[in-house]
């Protein structure tokens, strides 16, 4: 199900439909009060929140943990027992039908204000609704905003669907008023780290497991964890997949569906606040007041937005072959157990799958196309070049299978100048000269350094743009730059340099784990099919008109060579022994300021942690 | 000569001119076997049995010409009624049509069957010996198969494979050892043969096996040797056929009570060699907790213990070597039985449980309390609807309207959704006072789990089923359809879960492997234990449009005990491992248990001449 077709270009997709359009001529406060009669799991036990709770509480495995817990700490086991309740009515939610209904009205304001469309493929729900009566599902959406599971809910009501709950981070407790209103839509709070706790371990998977067991109501969370402030998908966390996956695993049920979401925006809420974030600027604390403050967002225009509901994917047919379910036999099934290596295995590799869907699925405006451009040219371009090689580029991109969503019947320099417009903050255009810049008003006394900063944070925000379609170009562009450093034609001698490069770069991007030869083979069908190479039995050669292509893909991956290098430079020449951890990411920024992501430096630090060229010592 | 003819029937009988034949219950132990004398078949025996099917040739269902079915002959409770539900239930479930017909091949085509490889040396020694021996086709077809379905189906189409290439009939624990001694001798292949009711492909001939195959069959060691009142033993030959030996005991006022759902057909040998469970084992114990002593000829000698003591600590228990050997050691020649007093009163009973959940988890207080009566069974909805199905005609209008009262009370009034509900059958068994009181303990506890009782008539058509559904199956083969049933064992906790998986795990495969209409995939909590339960599903297809149904079939098996075994279910509760399972053994009992039955095969039949090729 989730081997990838050798031809990726033939990918069919669906259509999508404008769900805005029927709110945008119909009353929001009627269509909010509206009957909703979901479709329902045909295994479902029903049951009420506070049921639930006394389920969880009272279930084979917490009780087991609870006397584990007692055991080792010497409290008694009421006392534990009452930890547990209170853990729980710090995480779970209290879903309540009329909270939706004012979330439902005011979000359709607030989406119609924001956007000028919301496009959803309505295949992918009817497949979701299928899906819904069969098994449990699990959704799992892309994260690059915090409106992505406002919209989810929003949707899934909007279609009739259960409404999920949504396994969110405590941040948002803190905000008030805003936090219970989430809790009482459906959303749950978990603690960022619990590492050693396993009491909170203990309540926090049984909770997700009864309700996935109950068939209570979707589960929602995001395999990335954390919203990509990067626009780049983030190595997934398996955590909870695997609380996910253990109800099948033990055969508890039947099998669980996974529901990959990718959402897509033509211009991120949060764009500047991620790029500053990444340059240090520490991230504004959740509060209701900064909500509040954040009101100007909705007096901007963020063109348009895509949800699209991949195919479920079956975790039987996943763990088909790769999950020896018999290997939890010989132990009663309430007893926590940690996942076998295999297991664990089994878990990444699907994760990263996963979010392989998630990426494919992405709908890239062309403003992602001129960005990679603009960013290639730091010293602007001519509109009419623009034009060109933005044109140049999307047959390109369409070539390699990116999900573009390029206006059927307009000029390209139709489509390139609304491009623009959107995003005229990021850009400067004059005398027909196109160019990435600070287009707020210039303060009458910068210095030196905040104007460095300014223009960091333009380009940032212009390259999480630009990394929103480095999936498509990820496994060629990894090709050309072997290519270019094997210094040989030899295939063999290329592949090492490839694998080399993914190896590094394996914390960067999403490359499963495993899947190196299958993505040698895949850029060298790209490019072989695109006339840019010629692959020989034993030698990768170049066709003489493919040299504009490599340049382009290895000036792709530049930027993060670059970088990389940057670090090691850093490390090499700078460092005494005892960095610690914490000092890293400002002393690299430090020593070299421009255009280097927090991100990328740890992504970075990772890679030459992982490939042992960097230790750590705990002091 | 004079024997060959004399054998040539399916089992022939050796005490001249009295069939074994259904018999005369005093305590109508079950519910389907009636009380005719049947003197009337008397000297007919090829005709007895089916060569292609399940049991008697006159016992069969059909749908007569107004289409309704019924059930022929005179064995049975439902033999000459009436079955007017049947019909729809059999449509509406398989999506059959009585129109479309796939009848069997109607006689045995002689010359299909390969001529006999024989060891000749082998043959005259036997002659000598004085044994009778037979290598006339019919008799060589009738003892080549079990009832697994691709068995039966093969049959019916008129398809003979690999067969048996002489029987030999010992009538004793001598005549054993000699053929076994001459088998050793000439390096022959010997296959034990008892009742035939295999459903593990154990009676299959392997297909590598280049050696003279000889099927030995043991129906003419059938008698009662002694019974010892004071230590309530007996000493029975191993051929003997279940419903004999209970019959005859009961003459003298005893029984085994051991009481397998083939126990018309099957031996007491076969129920040694395959760790057989019967359906009372509740008071009487499975087959090993029945045998006091085993006497068992193999290549190397006799194996015996050597005292008749109740329990022993001599080792591991060799008896374990030999129940469950599947005749892969040696032939089981004479056995001491425990017997007991044959009980005073006996009474059916039943209960509706809203659904099945409900109903496990009365099983599973049932057995808690250890208070599980002879017999407890849980059958699913559709089980039960299948039970139901099987309700004869009734006569006056009075029933009609009191059957119509009781689902109304319970659909309506109780609010049991006839599309949840499942029912428990029940058979209590002792003297009459305390069966009374433990009657009144099970339904209080089924009333803490929203049971009610439902009579004693739904009980004992429950039973009924079981000893029916291998004829069903016949009826069914008639009109496309076809299936099997196999079983389990599995701890209390994960019941629900695997009778869940496994029944979803069929109707997803059938469709993946394109069976048009969704299969009949039915379960029932069969027996209980202490620490789990054994669950028996039945599982079944229409198979019009397919062009290799028993492929199709064997492959949803195959996928259905990978799903039994994903969910901590066993490979086999009673039915044993024979060909058909052997995959799993390694992975079931460990590659070190594996050696170990190695080895011991290999002292005990270095040779293997007995190679039937189970279990190993």
């Amino acid at each position: 199900i989730l081997s990838y077709p050798r031809h990726p270009v033939l990918k069919k997709r669906d259509d999508f439909e404008d769900v805005l359009e029927e709110r945008r001529r119909s009353s929001d406060l009627r269509y909010a009060l509206r009957c909703y009669t979901p479709t329902l799991y045909k295994g479902l036990v029903p049951c009420k929140v506070s049921v639930l709770k006394s389920i969880v509480l009272q279930s084979d495995h917490l009780q087991c943990v609870i006397k584990q817990v007692s055991s080792e700490s010497g409290d008694s086991t009421e006392c534990v027992a009452e930890e547990a309740s209170l853990i729980l009515d710090e995480m779970a939610h209290r879903m309540q039908l009329s909270t939706v209904r004012f979330f439902v009205f005011t979000l359709s304001k607030a989406f119609k204000r924001l956007f000028r469309s919301v496009c959803v493929n309505e295949e992918g729900i009817q497949r979701l609704q299928q899906a819904v009566q069969e098994h449990p599902v699990v959704l799992l959406p892309s994260h690059r905003s915090y409106m992505d599971f406002l919209m989810m809910s929003y949707l899934l009501y909007m279609f009739d669907l259960p409404l999920p709950v949504i396994a969110a981070g405590m941040d948002f407790m803190s905000m008030k008023f805003i936090g219970e209103m989430l809790r009482m839509s459906g959303a749950f709070f978990i603690r960022r780290s619990f590492g050693g706790d396993k009491l909170y371990w203990a309540v926090f998977s049984e909770y997700v497991k009864t309700m996935l067991r109950k068939g209570y109501a979707p589960i929602e969370f995001f395999l990335e964890g954390t919203r990509s402030r990067t626009c780049k998908s983030l190595t997934p966390k398996t955590g909870l997949l695997n609380i996910v996956m253990e109800p099948f695993f033990k055969g508890e049920l039947f099998d669980v569906s996974l529901v990959p979401v990718s959402i897509s925006y033509e211009r991120v809420l949060e764009e500047s606040l991620y790029a500053r974030e990444l340059l240090g600027v520490p991230k504004p604390k959740e509060s209701t007041s900064g909500l509040l403050k954040a009101r100007r967002v909705l007096s901007e225009d963020y063109g348009s937005m895509h949800v699209y509901f991949g195919h479920p994917v079956s975790v039987r047919s996943l763990a088909e072959g790769k999950i020896k379910r018999s290997q939890y036999n010989l132990l009663p099934r309430y007893i926590p157990q940690k996942p076998s290596v295999d297991t664990h295995e089994f878990l990444n590799d699907a994760a990263f799958r996963l979010v392989r869907i998630q990426e494919e699925n992405m709908v890239l405006k062309p403003w992602v196309l001129i960005a990679t451009l603009l960013l290639q040219n730091p010293d602007g371009m001519d509109l009419s070049s623009l034009t060109e090689q933005t044109d140049w580029l999307r047959h390109l991109a369409l070539a390699f299978g990116a999900f573009l969503d390029w206006p059927d019947h307009e000029a390209c320099s139709e489509v390139i100048s609304c491009s623009l417009a959107l995003h005229r903050r990021l850009l400067s255009v004059s005398a027909g000269h196109v160019q990435l810049s600070v287009t707020d008003a210039p303060q009458v006394e910068t210095t030196p350094e905040e104007a460095v900063f300014q223009r960091a944070v333009v380009v940032l925000s212009c390259a999480s743009y630009r990394n929103q379609i480095l999936h498509v170009f990820l496994r060629p562009a990894l090709l050309a730059v072997a290519m270019q450093s094997a210094n040989s034609s030899r295939k063999d001698d290329i592949y090492n340099c490839f694998n080399f490069l993914r190896n590094m770069f394996s914390n960067e991007f999403i490359l499963c784990p495993g899947d190196s030869v299958q993505d040698f083979e895949e850029a060298c069908y790209l490019l072989m099919k695109r006339g840019v190479l010629q692959v020989l039995e034993h030698e990768i050669v170049m066709s003489a008109s493919g040299q504009s292509t490599l340049a382009f893909l290895c000036s792709v991956l530049d930027p993060f060579l670059q970088g990389y290098q940057v670090v090691c430079r850093y490390l090499c020449e700078e460092t005494n022994e005892n960095l610690t951890e914490k000092e890293f990411i400002p002393a690299v920024r430090s020593f070299c300021f421009v255009s280097l992501s927090s991100d990328l430096q740890k992504n970075a630090l990772a890679a030459l942690l992982r490939l042992k060229a960097v230790r750590k010592v705990k002091v | 000569s004079f024997l060959m003819i004399r054998f040539r029937g399916r089992r022939p009988n050796c005490s001249a001119g009295v069939i074994r034949s259904v018999s005369v219950h005093v305590k109508d132990a079950s519910a389907e076997l009636d009380m005719q004398n049947l003197a009337s078949i008397q000297g007919n025996e090829q005709e007895i049995m089916k060569w292609n099917g399940w049991g008697y040739s006159d016992s069969r269902f059909l749908f007569n010409k107004k289409g309704q079915a019924e059930f022929t002959g005179k064995r049975y409770r439902l033999s000459g009624l009436i079955l007017p539900s049947l019909k729809d239930w059999f449509e509406g479930t398989f999506g059959a049509n009585l129109q479309h017909r796939s009848p069997a091949t109607p006689s045995l085509n002689l010359s299909a069957v390969a001529p006999p490889h024989l060891n000749q040396p082998f043959v005259e020694d036997l002659k000598a010996a004085g044994l009778s021996v037979s290598h006339d086709p019919e008799d060589r077809v009738f003892r080549a198969h079990g009832h697994c379905l691709h068995e039966v189906f093969a049959l019916r189409e008129g398809r003979i494979g690999r067969v048996p290439d002489v029987v030999v009939w010992p009538s004793c624990h001598n005549d054993v050892e000699k053929i076994v001694e001459l088998a050793c001798k000439h390096n022959v292949c010997l296959i034990p043969y008892g009742g035939g009711t295999s459903v593990s492909s154990a009676l299959e001939c392997p297909r590598e096996e280049t050696r003279s195959i000889v099927s030995l069959d043991t129906s003419q060691m059938n008698r009662i040797l002694w019974i010892d009142e004071k230590n309530l033993t007996a000493h029975v030959e191993a051929g003997i056929i279940g419903q004999d030996l209970e019959r005859q005991l009961n003459e003298r006022g005893y029984c085994t009570g051991h009481e397998p759902d083939s126990m018309e057909f099957s031996s007491l040998g076969g129920w040694v060699a395959t760790r057989a469970s019967g359906m009372k084992k509740n008071i009487y114990g499975n087959i090993e907790d029945l045998v006091v002593h085993i006497k068992m000829v193999t290549p190397r000698g006799v194996i015996e213990k050597s005292c008749l003591g109740p329990r022993m600590s001599t080792g591991p228990d060799i008896h374990h070597f030999i129940l469950g050997s599947e005749g892969t050691l040696g032939v089981v020649t004479e056995v001491t039985l425990k017997i007991r007093p044959i009980p005073e009163y006996q009474k059916y009973g039943s209960v509706v449980f809203p659904n099945f959940q409900q109903g496990v988890a009365c099983l599973r207080e049932v057995a808690r309390q250890r208070c599980a009566p002879a017999s407890i069974r849980l059958m699913d909805n559709e089980q039960f609807q299948f039970g139901h199905a099987l309700k004869p005609q009734v006569s006056s209008i009075f029933t009609s309207f009191l059957d119509g009262l009781k689902k109304f009370y319970i659909t309506k009034f109780k609010g049991f959704d006839p599309h949840h509900l499942c029912v428990a059958t029940l058979l209590f068994e002792g003297d009459r006072g305390k069966v009374l009181q433990h009657e009144k303990q099970v339904y209080d506890i089924a009333a803490k789990f929203g049971g009610l009782a439902a009579g004693e008539d739904n009980g004992q058509r429950g039973y009924m089923l079981t000893f029916v559904i291998a004829y069903l199956r016949d009826l069914g083969m008639d009109y496309y359809v076809i299936g099997e049933s196999f079983e389990t064992s599995v701890p209390w906790d994960r019941v629900l879960d695997l009778c869940r998986n496994v029944k979803e795990r069929i109707v997803r495969e059938c469709k993946e492997r394109g069976v048009q209409f969704p299969p009949l995939s039915t379960c029932r909590v069969t027996q209980t234990y202490d620490a789990g339960a054994c669950v028996y599903f039945y599982f079944a297809f229409n198979y019009r449009g397919l062009s290799d149904p028993v492929h199709i079939y064997e492959q949803v098996e195959h996928a259905a005990r990978e799903e039994i075994l994903a969910n901590g279910g066993s490979l086999s509760h009673h039915h044993g491992v024979g060909k058909l399972r052997k995959e799993w053994m390694k992975e079931s009992v460990s590659g070190v248990g594996l050696g170990m039955l190695k080895s011991v095969k290999e002292y005990v039949d270095p040779q293997n001449i007995f190679g039937n090729g189970n279990l190993l």
